[in-house]
């Protein structure tokens, strides 16, 4: 298992009012998002733990690129990976803020 | 915990069959009533999977907790049955084990276990199989005191090995077209007898032997759900109300129930022939029937319905 984890500054935080939330399944080509607001609200933390080694630099572009998109300041955001190709990655992503924005 | 959903989709339409854990226990569950016991939030994760350099899933794969149905207070048990295959590993067994010991204290209306499972995870058999045993008996001593144990299957991992078992102590079982029943799965079957036993890749016969359907018609499942989460939940409602009383005389029943059945179709080669003993004027095509006709052929069949369990 390779874990990896990735610390970004946003410029707002992700607005809602949702504690948690949990999007996808640990299965084959899918992964698993756990998100918390338990961070000061400029922060993001993603922590992955994927069975895939050796693909921290596309990790790394694709959680950039959702902190971005996103501003999902204030979240701690757990990734259990199953193999996610990056675009299921970035979909359930934005999934998962969407349900925190609720 | 929120689980997602499509804007605009009813959830009690949704397919059982397509759903998540966490979506079927949602749109089961009165709105808004279901309340999760230790939520991927605790991480209450398999202790074994990281020593075999797999992931694990925050919920250990099953969403345990309670919730209304139709006001009625029921503790909920949905294993998901992706997360692989739904099967029963320490932390896991442990959940589903722990939820109905609390149904002895909090006594509700029913407990409702969604099956979605291949039974115990190899890599933890040792806890998975105890689990199995446990879970049995917590089941056995749960309706001796009186709540009903209602087994939910029609996911794609069907209720296979230990949870084939378990769902036989349940009070009662409702089971749709793609939910299966068994113990040994085709794949099992086949590598251990050959393919002349059975052929694991001869899907209508997988399902003709282990479906919803011939479960239903012999009276293995107590109801018949069309593939949504309504029906499923009309279903359990259904079957809380007529779950029989677990005493000597239910379980006599079952026995002399059991044993009519091997003595009139124990010769029969393959389960069309057993649906032309029963009566069924075209066993060929019960497999295509819609879920209204099948419910009229079954109507018709003595065997499917029986107060014994």
């Amino acid at each position: 298992m390779e874990s990896l984890t990735f610390r970004h500054t946003t410029e707002k935080p992700l607005g809602g009012t949702a504690p948690s939330a949990i999007t996808g399944v640990v299965a084959s080509g899918n992964l698993e998002i756990l998100l918390e607001r338990v961070l000061p609200p400029d922060a993001c933390e993603v922590a992955i733990e994927t069975p895939i080694a050796g693909y921290g630099p596309v990790w790394e572009a694709v959680v950039a690129d959702f902190v971005a998109r996103a501003q999902p300041g204030g979240l701690r955001i757990s990734i259990n990976d199953g193999g996610a190709r990056p675009d299921t990655v970035s979909l359930r992503l934005l999934q998962g803020a969407r349900l925190m924005e609720a | 915990m929120a689980a997602p959903l499509a804007a605009g989709t009813d959830p009690r339409a949704l397919s059982w069959y397509e759903a998540t854990a966490r979506q079927r226990v949602a749109a089961l569950a009165d709105p808004g009533t279901f309340h999760e016991f230790l939520p991927p939030t605790e991480r209450r994760m398999s202790p074994h999977l990281p020593l075999f350099d797999l992931p694990r899933a925050f919920d250990d794969g099953i969403v345990v907790g309670r919730a209304r149905l139709d006001g009625k207070p029921v503790l909920v048990a949905a294993q998901e049955g992706r997360f692989m295959g739904g099967a029963f590993g320490e932390v896991h067994g442990a959940k589903l084990i722990g939820l109905l010991r609390a149904a002895r204290d909090l006594r509700p209306a029913a407990v409702l276990i969604l099956f979605d499972t291949g039974g115990v995870r190899l890599q933890e058999a040792n806890a998975g199989e105890t689990a199995i045993a446990e879970a049995m008996r917590a089941i056995a001593e749960l309706r001796a005191a009186g709540v009903p144990v209602i087994g939910l299957i029609g996911g794609r991992a069907g209720a296979y090995g230990g949870g084939g078992l378990i769902a036989g102590t349940c009070s009662r079982l409702a089971v749709s077209e793609g939910g299966r029943i068994s113990v040994s799965g085709p794949e099992v079957i086949e590598t251990n007898r050959g393919a002349e036993e059975f052929d694991s890749r001869d899907r209508a016969l997988v399902w003709r032997t282990m479906g919803g359907k011939h479960r239903r018609l012999i009276g293995g499942a107590d109801a018949f759900a069309a593939d949504t989460v309504a029906a499923f939940r009309a279903a359990a409602l259904d079957l809380i109300g007529r779950a029989p009383a677990f005493d000597l005389a239910t379980l006599e029943a079952e026995q002399a129930r059991l044993e009519a059945r091997i003595a009139r179709f124990g010769d029969c080669r393959d389960a069309t022939e057993i649906w032309a003993r029963m009566g069924v004027n075209d066993p060929d095509a019960v497999p295509a029937m819609t879920t209204a006709s099948f419910d009229e052929t079954v109507a018709r069949v003595a065997e499917a319905h029986h107060d014994a369990r």
